[in-house]
């Protein structure tokens, strides 16, 4: 049973389908990443997953409760955090407090997230006074995953956290993503970099025109000589 | 020969005459406007559109005041040396505070769930606008309405004249040293309140960016209402201490329109340090042009150099021009104003 799970999902935004019944799901301590073609309707996924799209079908199940029917904001609540591709910062307020509003929902004392995220990225400490919207673009994906992580969400869910950043700062990122695997947080990301993400992979999820193509572990879709010629690159 | 420099007691009388006319009143005045933009660039930051029934909303809340303080006259009671509007504030502030949000359930809200353009908002505004202005005649009347009691003056010309030696005197208004404290108490407040609180760092958030907002599980219905309120109240105080300086009428409210929104495009729309800046430049901006210099001219030049005309740049009845040269001149230069705000 896996812990997240989205389940023949069906669905778009008003006009044709984009999902035509894929499943997609991870673990709790795992990193699921979404791979596929442009169009492929990778991100749109996700936002199933997350609430941000009306499913026709299909459902989505969190630790065996249906929670189709919630709203973003009622998914984050139960402990689904979402970092989106871009905008995931408050431009004009310090890291710190990006952090502290990350931590919105939280009554209790929250400075031991926040010292444990400022571990995980110390840049973030260094620059907590700093405006977010004053950091590069690698810094501003360290304040948008620790804004997201400072629920102690069971799920994280990132969207493309690579995207426009240099290859030294996506390996940091990937890095750190596995860090917050091994703290038994389930991660499911959709990725541009596919050879990359499936390399640090538990579970990958080939998509294709919003139909599950090849699911399996990374390593063996990496290995894939078909998945390797048709979405690698050879 | 003529002596070409003034005697020293001549630009200190100078000195004394331009901030008895100039410094003193742009000063209280630039409050009053200050508090008012601040009301209009926190409406801007958070429901994203310029609120055109501020200046009406300004003037409810007055009438409000007025009310209350008529009332607590015909019971008797006063603040002694204080007008008695400041102990009617929290009463003109609910009202103004009520109607806001009234107004919000019953106007904005339909938009915001239709998820509407901004410039419906503007124009669903402008329909709010004139109610307000109905509203208001219907209930206090078209007329002036004085309703300042307590003491005049906290230092009158005479006695300053008196005090120092001087030629000149330097009055200043009870209205005008308390329009400029308690604009300087209410700005470290809503500073306080926007950098230190949960709430106002999450109304930060949401004017920044409602999305990320909304998934970091911030209310927005919390923050729209909490906005309203701290707009009435701001307006509320602003409009009771204009009206105190000067006179209640309701036109005069409904004009105060353009110089408050020129304020706040000045500094910077949704920037709540460029609403205050903003509100001083307009202030003085419009005080300064409409002053008639002949007098301070008088006392620094050489006698046969006296200007025959009074050296006035424009007519007082065109000081709401001034707001609105200001006004085209930033939108044209630099739209998004001193501290960079948005652009509208």
């Amino acid at each position: 049973m896996t812990y997240l799970a989205g389940e023949n999902m069906r669905g778009g935004y008003g006009g044709a389908d984009i999902l035509k019944g894929c499943t997609v799901g991870v673990d709790k301590g795992e990193i699921a990443v979404i791979v596929g073609p442009n169009g492929a309707g990778k991100s749109t996924a996700m936002k199933a997953m997350l609430g941000m799209l009306k499913l026709k079908e299909g459902r989505v199940v969190m630790d065996g409760k249906d929670i189709t029917m919630l709203s973003p904001q009622d998914r984050v609540a139960e402990g689904i955090a979402f970092v989106p591709q871009t905008n995931n910062v408050f431009v004009s307020m310090t890291v710190q407090e990006n952090l502290e509003m990350g931590a919105y929902l939280r009554q209790d004392d929250f400075r031991e997230t926040m010292q444990q995220i400022f571990d995980l990225f110390p840049i973030l400490k260094k620059k907590r006074s700093q405006p977010a919207g004053e950091l590069s673009g690698g810094q501003r994906q360290q304040v948008a995953v620790g804004r997201a992580l400072m629920t102690q969400p069971s799920v994280l869910m990132l969207d493309e956290p690579t995207a426009g950043v240099s290859p030294i700062v996506m390996d940091e990122l990937f890095d750190r993503i596995l860090e917050v695997r091994a703290s038994g947080v389930a991660i499911l990301m959709v990725e541009q970099n596919a050879r990359q993400a499936l390399n640090i992979a538990d579970k990958g999820f080939v998509l294709v025109i919003g139909e599950n193509r090849h699911t399996d572990t990374g390593a063996v879709l990496l290995a894939d000589p078909e998945v390797r010629k048709s979405f690698l690159g050879g | 020969m003529v002596d070409l420099v003034p005697e020293f007691i001549d630009i200190i009388n100078a000195l004394v005459l331009l901030s008895n006319f100039v410094v003193v009143p742009a000063l209280s005045y630039g409050s009053q406007l200050a508090l008012g933009a601040l009301g209009v660039t926190l409406v801007f930051g958070i429901l994203r559109f310029a609120n055109f029934a501020h200046g009406d909303m300004m003037a409810f809340g007055t009438m409000a005041t007025i009310l209350g303080t008529w009332w607590l006259q015909y019971l008797g009671i006063s603040l002694g040396p204080l007008p008695t509007a400041l102990l009617a504030l929290p009463f003109g502030i609910a009202a103004a505070a009520a109607l806001s949000i009234f107004t919000d359930q019953t106007v904005y809200k339909y938009y915001r769930a239709k998820k509407s353009a901004p410039v419906v908002f503007v124009i669903a505004s402008v329909g709010v606008m004139f109610m307000l202005n109905g509203v208001v005649r219907f209930i206090i009347g078209t007329d002036d309405q004085n309703f300042a009691d307590g003491e005049r003056f906290i230092i009158r010309a005479q006695t300053f004249r008196e005090l120092t030696g001087l030629n000149e005197g330097l009055a200043i208004k009870l209205s005008q040293g308390l329009t400029i404290a308690i604009a300087v108490i209410l700005v470290i407040l809503l500073f306080w309140f926007l950098q230190r609180t949960r709430t106002g760092k999450a109304m930060r958030a949401f004017s920044d960016n409602e999305d990320l907002a909304l998934l970091s599980g911030i209310d927005p219905n919390r923050v729209v209402l909490v906005t309203w309120i701290i707009a009435a109240a701001l307006a509320t105080i602003a409009g009771t201490l204009y009206g105190l300086d000067k006179s209640f009428k309701p036109f005069t409210y409904f004009q105060l329109l353009l110089p408050i929104f020129a304020a706040a495009i000045v500094g910077g729309i949704g920037q709540p340090l460029g609403a205050i800046v903003g509100g001083y430049v307009v202030a003085f901006s419009e005080v300064m042009i409409t002053y008639a210099y002949k007098k301070f001219l008088k006392y620094l030049l050489p006698e046969s150099w006296e200007p025959q005309g009074l050296v006035q740049l424009l007519s007082t009845d065109y000081k709401f021009a001034i707001s609105f040269i200001i006004l085209v001149v930033v939108l044209l230069v630099r739209p998004t104003g001193i501290f960079k705000g948005r652009v509208l």
